[in-house]
């Protein structure tokens, strides 16, 4: 191969700043091209499906609304990650913190008042963060690998729903559908504006993305993950517990699934089916990867992410095409991100270069 | 046909597929290179094998295509967690997103169409035994080959040098690079026989099991065979008994259903996914096993020191 | 019910009249007409159909209706953003087409009250929501009748989806049907928990003819089944569409779903401003079910499949007349009564001789 790899001094500053910018330049000039292959003019493609979605009041509202959960998964995820701890199941844990939280309005009918939405909250979110804490407890007990376990519980969680609402959960008069009975008003999580469909989810995951970049360059908590994840030999003669560090990841990163998962079924549906997420899980790990692990990235990285969703629907309404094209583009800023991201660290050589060099 | 027969021919039919794509993450991982993306890779086999073979009405043309395209798929993921040392995790994800998005638009064309099957081939004489003709005799041409797919990796990993190689990146690439073995080319080649591999997958998906293209018909398959690898501590052998183990599971919840056993479906549906973490479990506990098997470099980039 | 379904057919037969004659322009240029499938319109199921209940209002209307679709939307969350996009879009009908967008449709036509929506299988009605669905059960009867008759071993496999009432009753009306010919027959169900993964449809074919079914029938939407029947060399029935062609030997007939007649004439209300919610459950008889032609059958077993469909289309024949027996072998209605609507829409038992237990 005539370049090589070669580790910089120091990370470069430029691309750290930057890395993301051209990553989803070279997505657009990508998406540009398939555009084009599809017989759709790359501008009017590339317009439709970026910028339409942020021009009217409404859509910015459903991206937020789209965003939420994503960026709320993301945090959980990108903590997991720092400390080298791969948690996969995120979707699995979204649907226990839903299950959790939907027992109340579900099984308690009858109980009303300003209480009950907290405590649909605290049940989410020890749902989702119990639900985490088995590959966690798998993986030090008995060292089983944390991404299968952890993903194969998204069936068995999956599974669990959907018999919960078919059979004992589903709405007695609900002529036998599976579906919940809708939550009571006092179940239903706040709106921002009323009649749009904001809810206090968003300044709840602000809040959250602040308090984790807090969390991870200010104490020394926070500071134990990245040696933990950088270098578990320097973090076990530091006397760090890797272990402890894998239940707290997955508690955590469980707990703002959950948080994510009954949050949505409170708010933007409004009773347990059985379908309560499109992949969200599953999405909030680009959204990781793509805020490069940085709380306040995922952030953004969320929306973009939420954008690629809408812009998807819009692509399909306008343009016709299939909404396929939304999972193209995740895959294809993923790649691309990944890529720019080893710029940082690295810098490419000419091999003769290199020689001429040493 | 009596009815274990049947049975047998089903469940063997249900796991050739997970073997397949195991069989090929399987040399990857011994080389080093945890690839996530075999679910993305698989479809995109699948995929490319229906449209050649409806286009081309040739079973095996289709097959080829279904190998090429899983290949492929596979280059972008090689060329980043290779050359650029991009996290493996991450990038696996990426391909199966890509993968599962790319299979569904170039699908679209072929949506509803009915497929071309590839047929199995009876022995004469032979396919009648009694007991074992059927089961030993009578399959497709792809469920022979995963057969001989997995011991030629057998033969490869542990009785040549070229395996053995193969075996060193994966412990330890610095060591392996020190002796003058090229890491980089042995990955590039394992994750490529992977993606091939994954690829074969997804041909016999969509060419045997259900000879049509529908979005998303691998479901959940190649994960499942990234499962079963490390539910075989990387070994072929347990890799075979692995995934006949998951295949009869699949199968028989369903024999237990239409057997009227009274158990909700929600539960045996998820049978095989518990069954898989309990063994995982099993398996996990003996920690010198594992630790003998397991590519100790597995997951980690190398960058050589220039 | 019955009589809004006979008076939307002959409704449908007007509308074909008057736009023969093309005397029609909508008062305010094109109508703009938006339907939202949860599946692919290629799943050559449920979707399948929608979309060809779409088509067809294009070929009826030309250039004075516009349409425009989108598939594959969840039924999770994204289901109301989805819909009000459209309304939003200035859509001035719109066909949701999954139970699941039951909720999702109401909320948001609250919010559009001009616009008018039309939701499929569901129960939740308001001024500007009507809800419409087929007696697919007719259906059911006639193919569990030809089952009897043609099956040697005297069982069938029925590999369902989930248990909601649509397919119970379907499962019931298939047993009614076959207990009519053969009051032994026995039914053999396993459920699959989706209503597509043609793996998973294959292997539940698999097993249930591994043990000794030699006709196979199915309440998922994936020609799979069919197809594996077709490799088995036994028979089977086509779901949603006419899926002759995967499987031209096995297929017996199939039960389709038939929008076009129904959507002809709620696009026509529409366009005169006589739309009104209402409710809508037809069969054989609005030609909201049909079945594809018999093939693979003696003749006599078809001929006689055609006397049932033709005297349930007329009326005379209801495919739950009594006697029927419950499963527990408590009696649902007495000869000669008829099973009411009601019970039919909330069915979550078993009539006498299907095996197993209905899962709750």
């Amino acid at each position: 191969m005539p370049f090589k790899l070669q580790r910089r001094e120091e990370h470069s500053a430029w691309m750290t700043l930057f890395s993301p910018l051209i990553a989803v330049a070279l997505m657009l000039a990508t998406g540009a091209a398939l555009f084009a292959s599809l017989g759709i003019d790359p501008v009017r493609g590339l317009t439709v499906y970026f910028l339409e979605p942020l021009q009217s009041a409404w859509s910015l509202q459903e991206l937020v609304v789209k965003a939420t959960p994503l960026i709320l998964i993301g945090i959980g995820l990108s903590i997991c990650y720092r400390a080298n701890i791969w948690n996969i199941g995120a979707e699995g844990q979204f649907v226990a913190g839903a299950l959790a939280g939907s027992y109340i309005p579900i099984m308690m009918v009858g109980w009303e008042g300003p209480l009950v939405f907290p405590a649909m909250i605290a049940a989410g979110m020890a749902g989702g963060a119990l639900f985490a804490l088995i590959p966690a407890a798998l993986k030090v007990r008995f060292g089983a690998n944390e991404i299968l376990t952890s993903l194969l519980l998204v069936y068995v969680a999956q599974f669990f729903l959907d018999w919960l609402v078919r059979g004992p959960w589903r709405d007695p008069e609900g002529f036998n559908f599976p579906e919940s009975r809708l939550f009571d008003s006092d179940a239903i999580t706040p709106l921002i504006f009323e009649g749009g469909r904001m809810h206090i989810g968003f300044p709840v995951a602000v809040i959250i993305a602040l308090l984790a970049a807090f969390y991870l360059t200010r104490t020394i908590h926070g500071f134990q993950i990245q040696v933990i994840g950088e270098s578990p030999r320097a973090a076990r003669f530091a006397g760090f517990s890797q272990n402890k560090m894998i239940f707290f990841a997955f508690a955590v990163s469980g707990a703002l699934a959950g948080l994510a998962g009954i949050m949505e079924v409170a708010g933007p549906i409004g009773q347990l089916r059985p379908t309560i997420s499109p992949g969200y899980g599953f999405t909030a790990i680009i959204v990781a990867f793509l805020g490069r692990l940085n709380p306040i990235g995922i952030v953004i990285a969320g929306f973009v992410l939420a954008l690629s969703y809408l812009g998807g629907e819009a692509a399909q309404v306008t343009l016709g095409i299939s909404d396929k094209i939304a999972r193209v583009f995740q895959g294809l800023l993923l790649f691309y991100v990944l890529a720019c991201d080893t710029f940082i660290v690295y810098t490419f050589r000419r091999v003769g270069a290199v020689r001429e060099a040493s | 046909m009596e009815i274990y027969e049947a049975i047998i021919l089903t469940i063997i039919t249900a796991a050739t597929p997970l073997l397949l794509a195991a069989c090929g993450e399987l040399v990857a991982e011994r080389a080093g290179i945890l690839n996530l993306g075999v679910e993305g890779m698989m479809i995109m086999g699948a995929v490319g094998a229906f449209a050649v073979a409806f286009s081309t009405g040739s079973p095996y043309l289709g097959i080829a295509a279904g190998i090429g395209a899983g290949a492929l798929a596979s280059l972008p993921f090689a060329f980043l967690t290779i050359s650029m040392v991009t996290n493996q995790v991450a990038t696996g994800l990426a391909l199966t997103i890509l993968g599962l998005g790319l299979s569904g638009m170039i699908g679209d064309a072929y949506i509803g169409q009915p497929g071309v099957k590839l047929q199995p081939i009876n022995i004469q004489g032979l396919s009648d035994l009694p007991y074992v003709g059927r089961i030993l005799f009578s399959q497709d041409v792809i469920v022979y080959a995963s057969i001989v797919l997995l011991v030629l990796v057998w033969i490869f990993l542990f009785k040549t040098r070229a395996g053995l190689s193969l075996r060193a990146v994966g412990d330890s690439h610095s060591s392996a690079h020190a002796l003058g073995v090229s890491v980089r080319k042995v990955r590039y080649m394992a994750v490529i026989f992977g993606g091939a591999c994954a690829g074969l997958a997804g041909a016999y998906l969509s060419l045997v099991y259900t000879p049509q293209w529908t979005e998303g018909m691998t479901a959940g398959r190649g994960w499942i065979a990234v499962v079963l690898v490390v539910f075989a501590t990387w070994m072929p052998g347990r890799l075979l008994a692995g995934a006949y183990l998951f295949g009869a599971v699949l199968i028989l919840q369903l024999h237990a259903q239409a057997a009227g056993v009274n158990i909700p479906s929600q539960f045996l549906s998820s049978l095989p996914y518990l069954a898989t973490i309990i063994v995982l479990v099993l398996i996990s506990r003996n920690r010198t096993l594992v630790k003998k098997n397991s590519p100790a470099c597995l997951g980690k980039p190398f960058v050589p020191d220039v | 019910m019955k009589r809004i379904a006979k008076l939307l057919a002959g409704a449908a037969a007007l509308a074909a009249v008057a736009l023969a004659g093309s005397a029609f322009a909508a008062s305010h240029g094109k109508t703009k007409i938006g339907f939202i499938y949860v599946g692919p319109i290629g799943d050559h199921g449920w979707s399948y159909q929608h979309n060809q209940g779409r088509l067809a209002l294009e070929e009826a209307f030309g250039d004075k209706i516009e349409t425009n679709y989108v598939e594959n939307v969840s039924e999770g969350p994204d289901a109301e953003r989805t819909i009000e996009r459209l309304a939003r879009e200035g859509y001035d009908m719109i066909f949701t087409t999954s139970f699941g967008f039951m909720n999702p449709t109401l909320k948001v036509a609250k919010k559009f009250p001009d616009i008018k929506f039309e939701h499929a299988t569901g129960y939740k009605r308001a001024d500007n929501v009507s809800t419409y669905s087929s007696r697919f059960y007719e259906g059911r009867y006639i193919i569990g009748q030809i089952a009897a008759k043609v099956s040697e071993t005297g069982t069938a496999g029925y590999i369902a989806s989930f248990p909601i009432p649509e397919v119970v009753r379907g499962i019931n009306a298939f047993m009614l049907g076959a207990q009519s010919v053969n009051p032994d027959f026995k039914l053999k169900v396993v459920w699959v928990n989706t209503w597509f993964d043609p793996g998973k449809e294959a292997d539940a074919a698999k097993a249930l003819i591994d043990q000794g079914v030699d006709i196979i029938t199915q309440h998922t939407d994936s020609p799979a089944p069919l197809q594996v029947a077709a490799e088995r060399g036994i028979k089977g029935f086509g779901q949603a569409s006419d899926m002759i062609r995967f499987a031209p030997e096995a297929q017996l007939t199939s039960i389709v779903d038939v929008w076009d007649a129904y959507y002809i004439s709620r696009v026509q209300a529409v366009m005169d401003g006589t739309w009104e919610s209402t409710d809508t459950w037809g069969g054989l008889d609005a030609k909201m079910v049909e079945m594809a032609p018999y093939t693979n059958l003696p003749e006599n077993v078809a001929a006689e499949a055609a006397v049932t469909q033709e005297s349930i289309r007329s009326g005379e024949f209801h495919p739950f007349t009594g006697p029927i027996y419950k499963q527990d072998g408590t009696l649902l209605v007495a000869e000669g009564d008829i099973v009411d609507d009601g019970t039919l829409l909330g069915m979550n038992f078993y009539v006498k001789g299907v095996d197993g237990e209905l899962p709750n």
